[in-house]
């Protein structure tokens, strides 16, 4: 039967171009002689640098460690000599820090494991995978990029459900489609890996019903590997939300502003399944992933295995090269990646797709008067009222913003996705949202440093 | 190669628009219209052009020479209020009232509040009521369909309010059905009206709510009254059918402006007009309540979307 | 005429009546306030713009009368014309303050042919540099620049701020700022400096500040934008009552040293210093001193150039 979440949603138009283009490798043309790596290539705390200018690193060699307790390590996808260790421009254009390395030959760390076969047996036990997953920069690969480690540092038994993100509910994406259906063995490892850490017998993997094929191949293979199931979804954007695919998959809601674990469910994607396979059985970090590279001006859209700091613009090259009339280039899905103000930027660990667009497709229509048509109210999966949001953020009402749960907005973009009057709510909600949240924990750090006054004086 | 565009996501939007919306109310309402030409002939279709191009010109005059604002008549929100305002008049009214209801429709409806999305009242509504007690005669002069000229009768609720039950023997409901009854232009074909609905419905232009919730509260209503007393009071159906009930429904409460966001609200709004149009029909003076309903509510959305808020995400009981 | 007798009397009962209650009530819930509360208040501008720092006029009106000491509390839109008939009123003593008003510290025009940055990004995004500065540095090479989107205008309750469409940049107009400091906080690239208005000499309030807040370092700087400071420093080594300080590579011009001779803007390699009058004749160059610099040097023809500011047409009124 097919499952779907409860409030709100949209229907995009699908834009699958590359669905059917099988992974491939990505060679770095020759002429492509330093890769940028950037340090902050994850949700929380930017890597600090461990290696210097002038040394020599290896593929897969920990070029930068974790800098607090959500943040990932960064290992050196290339080989070569440290170059330059500074900030340039990043995608957004403003400074960020990274690693250039000059490339030289193509020498691993010997502890990798190179070999193609699959390893099934899982030798190490929970506390080793999840210090193991931490150890390998391993983080959430469907684009949100929270460090793996720290979602599934659980208690034992406060965890039920693991949850596995096969949506691809952004339209255009199929990188997690191509993944599901080329490496399917490797992923249902990586489950068995990720249920393993976090104690649990049952794992959901969540697959909208586009993607019949990857739906019939693992449901086949997973009769082999007991306590995972399939779990078809009806086709609905923002499915891949985490609040929304636990919803979608076990029917439980996670409350607003709780963790997804106090429903017992812990969220990980396909893509991040395959990442921890690699890590745990092949002792191999996070240096590579899959991109999408697609767009309908694109001459052929594929997807790709590159590296990671990979250059944008090599990638586009090698799918068709840069059309004439693109006008935007998105680092994710249509829905919620961001544009590129440059295309001099490396691919981190985060980057599912780079979409290209051309100006049709990708100009906002001209702004009219908000019709109170209630149709943002009906699409909004957290149940928000967006024309009020997008009202009392403008004019920064934030107590009302507030009062309203500015705060539980996911950010989807289903609201002026859905504006039949071309309104940019999300513009100015998300903008609401972060002084909201700003406000919010200053409180609370007010409220605590208030409350250890306190109990100083107490003392 | 050009400049790269840099916006915030999303960066793909629905073909949804101001004008589609709109002019499918116009595509729903044709066929009621065709029913009321049949019916009354081209008076009918004299006062519906009229009401359109009035409402058109006027807020076309209104935005060019008083505001000085961009004009934005295109996007066919005049032309829904002037063909909804047309559909509340009776066919053959002299068409200068038309176009002072059209002047009132827009120009204290519409724009004095700041133009689309703004208003608090529905503007035809206000037209209407504002012709019903100026010219209470004019608007009540109704003509009988397919009637020879100047040949005119009462509409059923009229029936109703005068002679009681006993005075609706001879109108079967395969005219109420039809349109082949007394009554303003648009409200005349129960069927026609409700084809119109199906097609905004699926359509997505309206949601099921306020219609059923204000349908649902008049057959429940008419329903005791009538399990009372079906000697006084007449049977929910015929309530349904008659007095631009479908249409207030269907295409006059659930328009966008003046309903509430929520679909909770949306229900209370539903309920509350089903309720003061029911209590109007049957203790009132008028025959007929719908507009005063919805202008009623109108006036109350405000309120019912500060108390109605929608769902929010894991506000459910956790399983 | 019995019947209007017996109006008269009801209505004037009522009347009575009510006045009656008006009046107890009045007297029971009567809020004692400092009567010269009311006074501050009714010489205060009444504008409510929140450039004092309190919530409206009645606010710091309030907060004056309280005060013992209100040399701290100083009402930007008024000036002190409105601050010593305050003191008046309260019989305190109040410091001399000169005017100020804003100024935005980019040059970098934006439109046309002889754009001093060129656009590198279109941006089709919602209308508020809030909004655009938080995805990307800006539509330009130059990250520091004005975006041009209008933040500063929305919420100037004295339209005395408008980004000029023949350049791209907001502008302030002198005559109607008062120095509120609205755009200065809403100003997300923090681009807008409250500064002293300046002395007036035959009609012209002079006041020199440098345009620009570029902190890339020179070579970055200058291929940004034709008129960005690249703290280069010769500025600084001018002035002659060291008012100039180039920190995180940009310089600095302080109001408080700053006596408007004009000596930097001849100075400048880039027309990054402008005033509101004209630089004052150059010393005729000495050959030596071009070479002797590193940094490149606008051909001659741009050198000597005056920086017509804008917000000079505007006060000849």
């Amino acid at each position: 039967m097919l499952k779907t979440f409860k409030i709100g949603g949209i229907h995009p138009e699908e834009n699958k171009l590359s669905a059917g283009s099988a992974l491939k490798q990505f060679q770095l043309p020759a002429d492509i002689k330093e890769v940028k790596i950037p340090v902050a290539q994850h949700i929380g705390a930017p890597a600090q640098p461990v290696v210097a200018v002038g040394d020599d690193v290896k593929v897969g060699q920990v070029i930068a460690q974790a800098g607090g307790f959500v943040s990932a390590n960064i290992h050196s996808p290339f080989s070569g000599k440290v170059k330059k260790i500074e900030a340039t421009t990043g995608d957004d254009g403003k400074p960020a820090m990274m690693i250039t390395i000059a490339i030289e030959g193509d020498e691993w760390v010997e502890t990798i494991d190179r070999s193609t076969g699959i390893k099934r047996e899982i030798t190490l036990s929970a506390e080793e995978i999840v210090k193991k997953i931490g150890e390998m920069g391993i983080v959430g690969m469907g684009g949100a990029r929270f460090p793996a480690q720290v979602k599934l540092a659980v208690k034992p038994g406060q965890a039920q459900a693991l949850i596995i993100n096969g949506v691809e509910c952004e339209p255009y994406l199929t990188a997690d489609h191509r993944l599901m259906l080329e490496k399917s063995e490797e992923v249902l490892i990586g489950i068995k890996i990720l249920m393993k850490a976090i104690g649990v017998t049952e794992a959901y993997i969540g697959i909208e019903n586009n993607k019949k094929d990857a739906i019939e191949l693992l449901t086949k293979l997973s009769a082999g590997y007991p306590g995972i199931k399939v779990q078809p979804l009806k086709m609905k954007y923002p499915q891949g939300g985490e609040k929304q695919l636990i919803d979608a998959c076990i029917g439980r809601q996670v409350a607003s502003g709780a963790l997804p674990i106090s429903v017992g469910a812990v969220v990980q994607n396909v893509g991040t399944a395959f990442a921890v396979y690699e890590a745990v059985q092949k002792n191999k970090p996070l240096i590579e992933r899959v991109v999408c590279v697609t767009g309908k001006p694109l001459q052929n859209p594929s997807n790709f295995w590159a590296r990671i700091g990979t250059p944008v613009k090599a990638l586009i090259e090698a799918a068709g090269g840069m059309p004439e009339d693109c006008a935007k280039v998105i680092g994710g899905g249509p829905m919620m990646g961001r544009a590129f103000a440059t295309l001099d930027v490396p691919i981190h660990k985060g980057s599912s797709g780079i979409l290209l667009m051309n100006n049709q497709e990708s100009k906002r229509g001209e702004i009219a008067n908000c019709i109170r048509c209630a149709k943002c109210v009906s699409v909004c999966p957290m149940g928000l009222e967006p024309f009020l949001l997008s009202k009392v953020s403008a004019k920064q009402l934030w107590d009302m913003a507030e009062e309203n749960h500015i705060a539980d907005c996911i950010e989807c973009g289903s609201c002026s996705f859905t504006c039949p009057s071309n309104r940019p709510l999300l513009d100015y909600i998300r903008r609401g949202k972060s002084t909201v949240m700003g406000i919010m924990r200053a409180r609370a750090a007010a409220a605590k440093a208030a409350a250890e006054a306190a109990e100083a004086k107490k003392n | 190669m050009n400049n790269l565009t840099i916006a915030p996501s999303p960066h793909v939007h629905s073909s949804d628009s101001v004008k589609r919306n709109m002019y499918l109310v116009v595509a729903a309402l044709l066929p009621a219209l065709i029913a009321s030409v049949y019916y009354f002939g081209l008076g009918a279709l004299s006062v519906v052009v009229t009401s359109i191009v009035s409402c058109v010109l006027i807020e076309f005059l209104i935005q060019k020479f008083v505001l000085k604002v961009p004009t934005t008549i295109t996007d066919g929100s005049a032309a829904v209020t002037g063909l909804i305002l047309s559909f509340n008049l009776p066919a053959g009214l002299p068409l200068w009232i038309v176009v002072v209801g059209a002047l009132v429709a827009i120009g204290i409806g519409k724009m004095t509040f700041g133009g689309l999305g703004q208003n608090i009242a529905n503007p035809a509504i206000l037209g209407r009521v504002f012709l019903l007690v100026s010219f209470p005669a004019q608007m009540t002069t109704w003509p009988v369909p397919q009637g020879a000229d100047g040949a005119t009768g009462a509409t059923p609720l009229g029936l109703l309010k005068e002679g009681g039950v006993g005075a609706l023997a001879n109108i079967p409901t395969s005219d109420l059905l039809f349109g082949n009854i007394g009554g303003s232009l648009g409200e005349i074909s129960a069927l026609l009206l409700i084809i119109g609905g199906i097609i905004l419905l699926v359509t997505r232009v309206i949601t099921w709510h306020i219609p059923v919730s204000i349908l649902a509260t008049v057959a429940i209503f008419a329903g005791l009254m009538w399990g009372v007393d079906p000697t006084q009071y007449a049977d929910p159906l015929f309530h349904i059918l008659t007095g631009g009930m479908l249409l207030g429904a269907i295409f006059m409460a659930t328009d966008y402006v003046t309903s509430p966001m929520s679909h909770s609200g949306m229900i209370v709004y539903g309920v509350g007009i089903g309720l003061i149009t029911m209590l109007i029909r049957t203790f009132g003076a008028y025959p007929e309540g719908m507009s005063f309903a919805i202008l009623i509510m109108n006036i109350v959305t405000p309120l019912i979307n500060t108390y109605c808020k929608p769902k929010r995400f894991g506000e459910v009981v956790k399983k | 005429m019995e019947a209007v007798l017996i109006t008269i009397a009801v209505l004037a009962s009522l009347g009575l009546t009510a006045a009656f209650i008006l009046y107890f009530v009045s007297q029971k819930f009567k809020v004692y306030e400092d009567p010269k509360i009311g006074e501050v208040e009714e010489v205060l501008p009444g504008a409510n713009c929140g450039g004092c720092g309190f919530a409206g006029c009645h606010a710091m009106a309030e907060a004056l009368a309280k005060a013992d000491d209100i040399s701290g509390l100083v009402c930007p839109v008024g000036g002190s014309a409105v601050m010593s008939q305050v003191a008046t009123i309260l019989g305190k003593s109040v410091a001399e303050s000169a005017p100020k008003v804003a100024v935005v510290r980019c040059a970098g025009c934006t439109v046309g042919e002889s754009a001093n940055r060129q656009k590198t990004l279109d941006y089709d995004g919602a209308k508020s540099c809030a909004i655009a500065s938080t995805h990307f540095a800006g539509d330009t090479a130059c990250s520091y620049g004005c975006l041009g989107l209008g933040d500063c205008v929305k919420v100037c309750q004295f339209n005395a701020i408008k980004v000029n469409e023949a350049t791209g940049l907001a502008e302030v107009d002198e005559a109607k700022c008062v120095a509120c400091g609205a755009c200065a906080k809403a100003c997300p690239k923090q681009i807008i400096e409250i500064r002293y208005k300046g002395r007036v000499v035959k009609d012209v309030a002079r006041r020199v500040w440098v345009s620009c807040v570029n902190k890339d370092k020179g070579a970055v700087a200058m291929k940004a934008c034709k008129a960005s400071c690249i703290g280069c420093g010769k500025c600084a080594k001018v002035c002659k009552f060291e008012a100039i300080t180039v920190e995180n590579n940009v310089a600095h011009i302080d109001m408080e040293k700053c006596k408007a001779c004009g000596l930097c803007m001849n100075e400048c390699p880039k027309n990054a210093i402008v005033a509101t009058f004209p630089a004052p004749p150059k010393p005729a160059p000495k050959p030596a001193a071009v070479e002797a610099t590193g940094t490149a040097i606008p051909k001659p023809a741009e050198q000597p150039k005056p920086v017509e500011v804008p917000v000079q047409a505007d006060k000849q009124q």
